[in-house]
């Protein structure tokens, strides 16, 4: 990239600019899913221009991952957990294509028996003692992530009656940029669950729902050993710069 | 819309398993001289503290620069020892949550203006689907933040001082955040 260069050319604070993420993510008032309803805000959201501190982030890489973070059935003296071995796997990309490079991810899950090993969680499903559920990776130089866990159950829960959440693993994501900040959540295909769940529907478009589901990954199981998801992450991207610049000049 | 995004979806009440760092508070190490604790709550429509919320800021060192390939005016290593910039802080029982950290510098603006010092924050938790945005200037920053371009198009007096902190004992700074009703705080679109 050459925004920099440019920008030191010409003498003018010329910055890259984010596209806008509208009509992608859920509203944050979304009557069906109940604990938005105190926990959104009434007033418009004022515009903020991307400037310094929006177009820059945290940079974190390997020196915030341990060695078996990512692996999920790792580190538990007492051995490996319950439950159908996976590995998840896949790319995070800028919307225009580009691999987003040394990016922290972090992930957590319930176990198999859908039961989190969390004192809020009071589901009356056994815990496993072998299984903490929380695990993080970095993106390679091209952009690829790739974990070892266990395939997390679907779970119920109080925000209507026989309310229970499709099977997911949370996703946290930094991206290089303030902007690009996410958290969501991966599905698994075909599960029943979908049409029924007021947080997965929660996105309005059909489109960007579905792209909150990973595919089965033939390639990358590994025979006699365990399945494979492939889930790839889009976050958002810059914008032609070149406008920009001549803008600038 | 884009085509392509990845929707965001809600971090959920476990939260606690996947996010918390031991040295999340602590954008600059303990200890580190004119090092500032910003604290507050995070709060709901009725005034009930979210113990399952995250907060998370960002911010410029001291002398208003970014350890960041993007910032045009080049990449700074922070002049103070173990600067990161980030800070991530889980609510307790009583939705408190906790920064310590150094005072940004300044911030040049593209038109030739000047970004009063600021911390640009996210709020993430149950029952929010995507995080909220919003930032935390300084009190004594009076001549600043007047010239500030964000807090200048905000019109509202009232609504303008929900992103200001307010002084407490110590050199403290208190920084509530109402997500929602009677001064519900400033959220941005970025």
């Amino acid at each position: 990239m050459t925004v920099s260069n440019q920008s030191v050319a010409s003498g003018a604070l010329v910055l890259p600019r984010y596209e806008s993420a509208a009509g992608v993510h859920p509203p944050l008032d979304s009557p069906d899913y109940r604990s938005s309803a105190l926990r959104h805000p009434k007033q418009p959201l004022v515009p903020l221009p991307q400037r310094l501190t929006e177009i820059t982030g945290p940079l974190f890489g390997a020196e915030r991952v341990g060695a078996h973070d990512a692996d999920l059935t790792a580190g538990h003296p007492g051995g490996e957990p319950i439950g159908e071995r996976i590995i998840v796997s896949g790319r995070v990309l800028d919307s225009d294509g580009r691999p987003v490079p040394d990016a922290l991810i972090e992930v957590w899950q319930a176990n198999a028996a859908g039961r989190y090993h969390h004192v809020v969680d009071a589901h009356p499903a056994p815990l496993d003692p072998n299984f903490t559920g929380g695990g993080r990776c970095v993106t390679d130089s091209l952009g690829r992530y790739r974990f070892v866990t266990i395939k997390p159950g679907p779970y119920p829960w109080g925000n209507h009656y026989n309310a229970w959440r499709p099977a997911h693993i949370h996703f946290s994501l930094f991206g290089r940029a303030f902007t690009q900040r996410l958290v969501t959540q991966m599905f698994f295909p075909g599960d029943p669950l979908f049409p029924l769940d007021p947080i997965f529907n929660s996105i309005p478009d059909e489109a960007a729902r579905q792209r909150l589901i990973s595919e089965f990954d033939i390639e990358n199981t590994v025979p006699d050993w365990a399945m494979a998801y492939e889930w790839d992450i889009v976050l958002r991207g810059r914008t032609a710069t070149v406008f920009e610049t001549e803008e600038h000049q | 819309m884009t085509a392509g995004l990845t929707p965001s979806q809600t971090v959920g009440p476990y939260l606690g398993i996947g996010l918390p760092w031991a040295d999340g508070s602590f954008v600059v190490p303990p200890g580190t001289a004119g090092a500032v604790r910003i604290a507050g709550q995070v709060l709901d429509g009725q005034g009930a503290p979210l113990p399952d919320a995250v907060v998370e800021t960002w911010q410029a060192d001291p002398d208003g620069r970014f350890d960041h390939p993007d910032d045009p005016r080049g990449a700074a290593k922070p002049a103070v020892a173990g600067f990161r910039g980030f800070g991530r802080s889980l609510t307790d029982g009583e939705g408190r949550y906790e920064i310590v950290t150094l005072r940004p510098g300044a911030l040049p603006t593209p038109d030739g203006g000047t970004e009063a010092p600021h911390l640009d924050v996210s709020v993430l938790a149950r029952g929010m689907l995507d995080r909220v945005v919003t930032r935390i200037y300084f009190p004594d920053e009076t001549e600043a933040n007047a010239a500030d371009p964000v807090l200048t198009s905000i019109a509202d007096p009232a609504r303008r001082a929900t992103l200001i902190a307010a002084a407490g004992p110590d050199g403290e700074l208190r920084f509530d955040i109402r997500l929602q009703g009677e001064g519900e705080t400033v959220f941005f679109d970025v």
